[in-house]
């Protein structure tokens, strides 16, 4: 893995990387991707993907409402808060 | 009274012979005594204890007592507990304060358990060491310059060094069975939705699973009882009777059939840690079970195949942690991108970014049937193997770890070494099985794990069998160097 596919990577996962970081990334993900390529030693043609190990699809329950607001308890921990808003920087000019 | 088991304890408290306050109070004190050597806790909970102390006095005297009602524990500092702090082992939460409690604290609590302390742990339960914690290492109490295992590795060390009965921890490639094995005490990880993963913080959905480590499986039996069953606000609780796991404990293994795999016996299997193993076997067939050889052809792609799906899942779970809603938030942000950017990047630890890049390039486009569809095929494989194991056997018996605890910093510029520490553990949780590690010798004075594997929600039967090795063993028994007083 090159520096700019690390670099690409980071900003799909909005993780900031120094330049510092950046042999690190290339050579634990290297390494790590080359640990995963260990799959391709296996032919796993027709073979169903399995999601859940019990197989088990997703329960539905009846569309009723069963939980109460909580905002102010909720945003109690959330680092910026003003009138029931999340504050974050300025996004539109 | 701390080198009671849960059982024992239960006997005292209900014969006076001292109270749950004055329990609460001689292990509050060890845990000071011993925590800053140890670092086995994020968080004390003396006042938390106190209280819940109080309350299971009441409780026994008016004779409405469970069988766990004034029994302390410590949680793993990833079951959110309403009013007191769950870090996560991670920066990102060092200052998160969760508004609801997990299912699993909630349970062990209107049991009447009394919570001492939130257990150090590998950030985000990422790590096989319990070196990757923003709030140090946990060192083990065999050799406190070896590493307990991770990523409950605070549970562990808590529970090896008899700061504490019982500990929650959980298990998505290993994380309970591997410290349970590194620190010689007993670990189960349940089937997958046998335990509610309502209110654990999330790191590979389809993976993780709640458990217990304590020193013998019946105590692990007695919190299992407490903490399984279905629980509609997890939506892949298992809806599936819980058995009374207490109740089969003494049963005979005559006639049980183990499966020793091969590919579990392989290279990089330490040949000290192969004799325990083989010794313990033996001992097995002493009590009645048959053993024979199988194989599990496809054990070999488990680590490869694990190491896309768990950080495809965690990228995903850990998309949440935005600097906005909760957690850590960066100083002075440009805009709402350096915002995420920077929260993100300052907030979590080296290994949680490793996984999570990992997790976002298997997912990427143009990379997801090379990789995450690839290693969901072999799951099936991995799965299709244990079904026809099986077939033919009852448990399947191995190693739990292929040495015992490293030194600590040994391992901790190399991640691919570190992933394979957990080579005979993922592949379990890859099929959603439960196994159980328990203690069966040391090597240099550091402890050994057998792991038994079971199939689907036969949790009963891995305590039964542990149970009765621990009936003509005493390698649950050893305590830890410097533990004694």
């Amino acid at each position: 893995m090159q520096a700019a596919e690390v670099r690409h990577i980071a900003h799909l996962a909005r993780l900031a990387v120094h330049d510092s970081e950046m042999s690190a990334y290339t050579r634990d993900l290297s390494a790590i991707l080359d640990l995963v390529d260990q799959m391709n030693r296996i032919d796993t043609t027709g073979i169903e993907p399995l999601a859940n190990p019990l197989e088990q699809v997703q329960r539905l329950r009846p569309d009723e409402i069963t939980a109460t607001d909580q905002r102010a308890r909720y945003q109690g921990t959330a680092p910026q808060v003003e009138r029931g808003l999340y504050l974050v920087p300025k996004v539109i000019d | 009274m701390f080198d009671s088991t849960i059982r024992q304890l239960g006997q005292a408290l209900r014969r006076r012979e001292f109270s749950v306050s004055e329990l609460t109070q001689t292990l509050l004190q060890r845990i000071e005594a011993f925590n800053p050597i140890l670092n086995a806790f994020i968080s004390p909970t003396p006042e938390v204890a106190r209280q819940q102390a109080v309350a299971a006095e009441a409780r026994l005297a008016a004779g409405t007592a469970e069988p766990l009602t004034g029994i302390p524990l410590a949680h793993k500092d990833l079951f959110c507990t309403a009013g007191v702090r769950t870090s996560c082992g991670s920066r990102m939460l060092a200052n998160f304060i969760a508004p609801y409690e997990s299912a699993v604290s909630e349970r062990c609590q209107a049991a009447g358990m009394v919570m001492l302390g939130k257990t150090n742990m590998d950030e985000f339960a990422m790590g096989s060491s319990n070196e990757n914690s923003f709030f140090g290492a946990v060192r083990n109490p065999w050799d406190r310059d070896c590493v307990p295992g991770g990523s409950s590795g605070g549970s562990a060390a808590a529970v090896a060094a008899r700061l504490v009965p019982a500990a929650t921890g959980t298990d998505t490639g290993g994380s309970i069975r591997q410290p349970a094995a590194f620190t010689g005490i007993t670990g189960l990880k349940p089937t997958y939705g046998r335990v509610s993963r309502w209110g654990m913080v999330a790191f590979a959905s389809s993976l993780d699973q709640g458990g217990v480590m304590a020193r013998t499986a019946e105590d692990c039996a007695l919190v299992l009882q407490a903490i399984a069953g279905f629980d509609p606000r997890d939506s892949t609780s298992a809806d599936h009777a819980v058995p009374d796991y207490s109740a089969t404990l003494d049963q005979d293994l005559s006639g049980l059939t183990l499966g020793v795999p091969q590919e579990y016996f392989s290279t990089g299997l330490d040949s000290a840690v192969e004799q325990c193993i083989q010794e313990a076997i033996a001992q097995y067939r002493k009590l009645g079970a048959q053993v024979r050889e199988i194989r599990l052809p496809s054990s070999a792609l488990a680590i490869p195949a694990y190491y896309v799906i768990a950080p495809a899942e965690a990228s995903s779970n850990l998309a949440r942690y935005d600097g906005v809603r909760y957690g850590y938030r960066c100083q002075d942000p440009e805009d709402l991108l350096d915002l995420y950017t920077r929260s993100r990047g300052e907030g979590f630890g080296a290994e949680v970014k490793r996984r999570i890049m990992v997790g976002t390039y298997a997912l990427s486009a143009g990379y997801f049937d090379a990789y995450y569809r690839k290693a969901q095929q072999i799951r099936r494989l991995i799965r299709e193997d244990f079904q026809n194991a099986f077939s033919e056997v009852d448990l399947i018996v191995g190693p739990t770890t292929p040495t015992t605890a490293f030194a600590l910093g040994a391992q901790v510029d190399d991640p691919v070494t570190m992933y394979l520490n957990d080579i005979y553990t993922v592949a379990v949780n890859l099929a959603g099985l439960p196994a159980l590690s328990h203690p069966v010798g040391l090597v240099e004075n550091r402890p050994v794990g057998l792991q038994l594997i079971a199939n689907y929600f036969n949790e009963a039967l891995l305590l039964n069998s542990a149970h009765r090795y621990q009936q003509v063993s005493d390698w649950h028994q050893h305590l830890p160097p410097g533990c004694a007083d």
